[in-house]
């Protein structure tokens, strides 16, 4: 902190999104993040297992419903796993995005009191819930072991899909806590879209259980493109890869243009939102 | 400690310099007050073809002043004249409409001590996180953490839960981190209203110190006492626009006559007699805002009648700083029949006593009602509340009176 008010007097400007500090807005996304993932665990008892149990509890209802009910996962190899590695996906972006929502609300007191870039709210929403998600993986692949897969080096593409999954995440969780601010509705409108694209995304089924006639539609969707990789590189080496599911190759950049613009939306709004944010609140 | 060095040598630098350390030019700033706002995307959609009408408010008007390196500079204005959203668009947490404001040096970017505190966290959590939150990187933040515990006077609460800590106590942990975040410029809103009289004392030490290093102090507030003990200078806002700027004699002047001209306008209390204005003299009929204990002291206050009245009571009552009435002069205890006044008529009431009351800041509320009609009535035809203020000096003794005293020591 020696130069930076070196020379000459420095021209006020308004709230920003990231600020001029790079390192300050990654170092403060980080510690908001770990502050709520702390006090998400030491405040109750059995800390960390409330963060499992909710998945967990899903999955086990779930389970007992499709396998034992309906045997919608007949036919389906590994589904138990499968169906646990899918729900602790979903619920990365589901928890990302719906807490996101009103996270520019929920921390008012600070934007009203103090300068810091405003990104660093929703980007750590979406920080916050990928250690969430680093903690159920370790879940999952338990069970991965348990059920008798074999560890295979596809298993490194993991690390990818979930980078995809965060872009797509923190692309919406952007877009609708900027746009919160002034339309109080997203909230709810969000809530239902995310019952939609809970059942319209294969985490229930998979994507080869799809009717033929709209499954390339279905594989588009950029949620399905994460689970039929994930599926065919973790757990089953003969199910299809995201590339088949959805017709080749090219068809890939759907998804992927999708999830690039989503993101790139979702930034120049939240920008475009930022300098108003405090007085909209 | 080589940067702090290096820190020290370029802040003197800048005051030879003599550049301002806070330039703000033209600067506006106005929010939009829609007639009907539309909080959800539904309304939005069944207005769509409404005219979108609002009201511009504006916050700020064309403001220009210039604060130098290591000034105490006040920004005092009634509750709505902008003083607020000046010091927010200061901190960069609002955005200017128009005009430029230059800072040079490191601004603290908060206007508020201990935004972001977490009652469930421990004081050494809430200390780090909020140090990031106010711009250090993480290493600083742990560096300095020694330093901001001692300055507190907490290092034996380090691992307590904030909730656990009274609200003066967490005051103070803010302010530390306050200042130890070595900001050139301070904003400071209204701070010194919390946190017991010691630690006030030792918060304007603190500020001393720093306007010794040449780092300037930007300070919010409605009590013209502290602008009057520590400004060097200061700007009045009225209704977003800038009236006065100079000595603090002139803002507390201005902010008096701001008070007292809305008086007309004053929904709260309007009756047959409207109270002018208030003041301390001596006997000799100089004009005071401080006066020793012991001696005599003259409070008198103006009245206009507005229709007549027969045989009024005439009511002072001191406050102190906290509210507490400590002492009242009622007329009615001390004359006879004041007989009747005209429609139109101005008096100038004075009351003379010796003053015994404790070293503190006092309020004069003046009233007026009927004689004696008691406690009850004795503001029916006029008040006007804490209209005038009175410093008391002399020896303190913990009590809100120092009566005289005969001592007799009898040895045995």
């Amino acid at each position: 902190m020696t130069t930076a008010t070196g020379a000459g007097p420095a021209r006020l400007r308004g709230p920003s999104a990231i600020g001029e500090d790079l390192r300050h807005f990654s170092s403060l996304t980080f510690t908001l993040a770990a502050t709520d993932f702390k006090l998400r665990f030491f405040g109750s008892v059995l800390g960390y297992l409330w963060s499992l149990v909710r998945p967990l509890l899903l999955f086990t209802v779930l389970y007992v419903v499709f396998t034992q009910i309906i045997r919608f996962g007949a036919g389906v190899e590994h589904y138990p796993v499968y169906l646990l590695a899918s729900l602790v996906l979903f619920t990365y972006f589901s928890e990302t995005t719906s807490r996101g929502v009103t996270s520019l609300v929920d921390r008012e007191n600070l934007l009203r009191k103090i300068r810091f870039p405003r990104l660093a709210i929703p980007l750590a929403v979406s920080l916050h819930a990928l250690f969430n998600l680093a903690l159920n993986l370790v879940v999952v692949f338990v069970f991965v072991l348990a059920s008798g897969i074999e560890p295979r080096l596809e298993w490194l593409e993991l690390p990818l899909l979930v980078a995809f999954l965060v872009t797509l995440s923190t692309g919406v969780t952007m877009l609708i806590s900027a746009l919160y601010v002034r339309f109080r509705d997203v909230e709810p409108i969000w809530e239902v879209a995310l019952q939609l694209l809970f059942y319209g995304t294969p985490v229930l089924y998979v994507i080869t259980t799809v009717p033929e006639s709209v499954r390339q539609l279905a594989a588009m969707n950029p949620l399905a493109v994460v689970l039929t990789q994930m599926r065919h590189a973790v757990i089953d080496p003969d199910a299809p890869t995201a590339a088949a599911a959805v017709g080749g190759w090219e068809w890939l950049a759907v998804p992927i243009a999708f999830v690039a613009a989503v993101f790139l939306i979702g930034f120049w709004v939240f920008a475009r939102e930022t300098p108003r944010i405090a007085e909209n609140l | 400690m080589a940067s702090t060095a290096l820190d020290t040598a370029d802040r003197a630098n800048r005051l030879l310099a003599a550049e301002p350390a806070v330039a703000v030019r033209g600067l506006s700033k106005s929010f939009r007050l829609p007639h009907q706002r539309y909080y959800t995307i539904k309304e939005r959609a069944l207005h769509a073809f409404a005219a979108r009408s609002y009201d511009e408010f504006h916050a700020l008007r064309d403001i220009d002043f210039e604060v130098a390196p290591g000034e105490f500079f006040g920004i005092v204005g009634r509750n709505g004249s902008g003083k607020s959203t000046l010091l927010k668009c200061l901190a960069g947490i609002y955005s200017i409409d128009r005009g430029d404001a230059d800072v040079h040096g490191r601004l603290s970017p908060f206007i508020e001590l201990g935004v972001g505190f977490h009652p469930e966290l421990t004081a050494r959590d809430n200390v780090i996180i909020n140090a990031i939150l106010l711009g250090l990187t993480r290493r600083e933040a742990r560096e300095r953490f020694d330093a901001i515990l001692e300055f507190a006077e907490l290092e034996d609460f380090v691992d307590l839960k904030l909730k656990n800590y009274s609200s003066g106590m967490s005051v103070r942990l803010g302010f530390s981190v306050a200042v130890q975040l070595n900001a050139d410029v301070l904003l400071v809103d209204e701070v010194l209203a919390v946190g017991d009289v010691a630690f006030q004392r030792k918060c304007f030490d603190e500020f001393d110190r720093m306007k010794a290093e040449g780092r300037t102090i930007l300070f919010v507030t409605h009590d013209m006492g502290s602008v009057e003990r520590f400004c060097d200078r200061g700007l009045v806002l009225h209704k977003g626009e800038l009236v006065a700027i100079g000595p603090p004699s002139e803002i507390t002047r201005t902010y008096r006559e701001l008070n007292f001209g809305d008086l007309g306008e004053d929904p709260g209390r309007r009756g047959a007699a409207r109270i002018l204005r208030a003041w301390c003299e001596t006997p000799d009929g100089e004009q005071v805002l401080t006066s020793q204990q012991g001696e005599e002291l003259v409070a008198a206050f103006e009245v206009l009648f507005e229709e007549p009245l027969d045989d009024p009571g005439f009511w002072l009552i001191f406050r102190n700083d906290v509210g507490h009435t400590i002492f009242t002069a009622a007329s009615e205890l001390w004359t006879g029949r004041l007989g009747p006044f005209a429609s139109g008529e101005r008096v100038t009431v004075r009351m003379r006593f010796v003053n015994r009351m404790a070293p503190s800041r006092y309020t004069l509320t003046p009233c007026v009602g009927p004689r004696g009609g008691g406690l009850q009535a004795h503001d029916r035809f006029g008040r006007r509340d804490d209209v005038a203020a009175l410093a008391v000096e002399g020896p303190v003794t913990g009590a809100v009176l120092n009566v005289p005293v005969q001592v007799e020591v009898e040895r045995a």
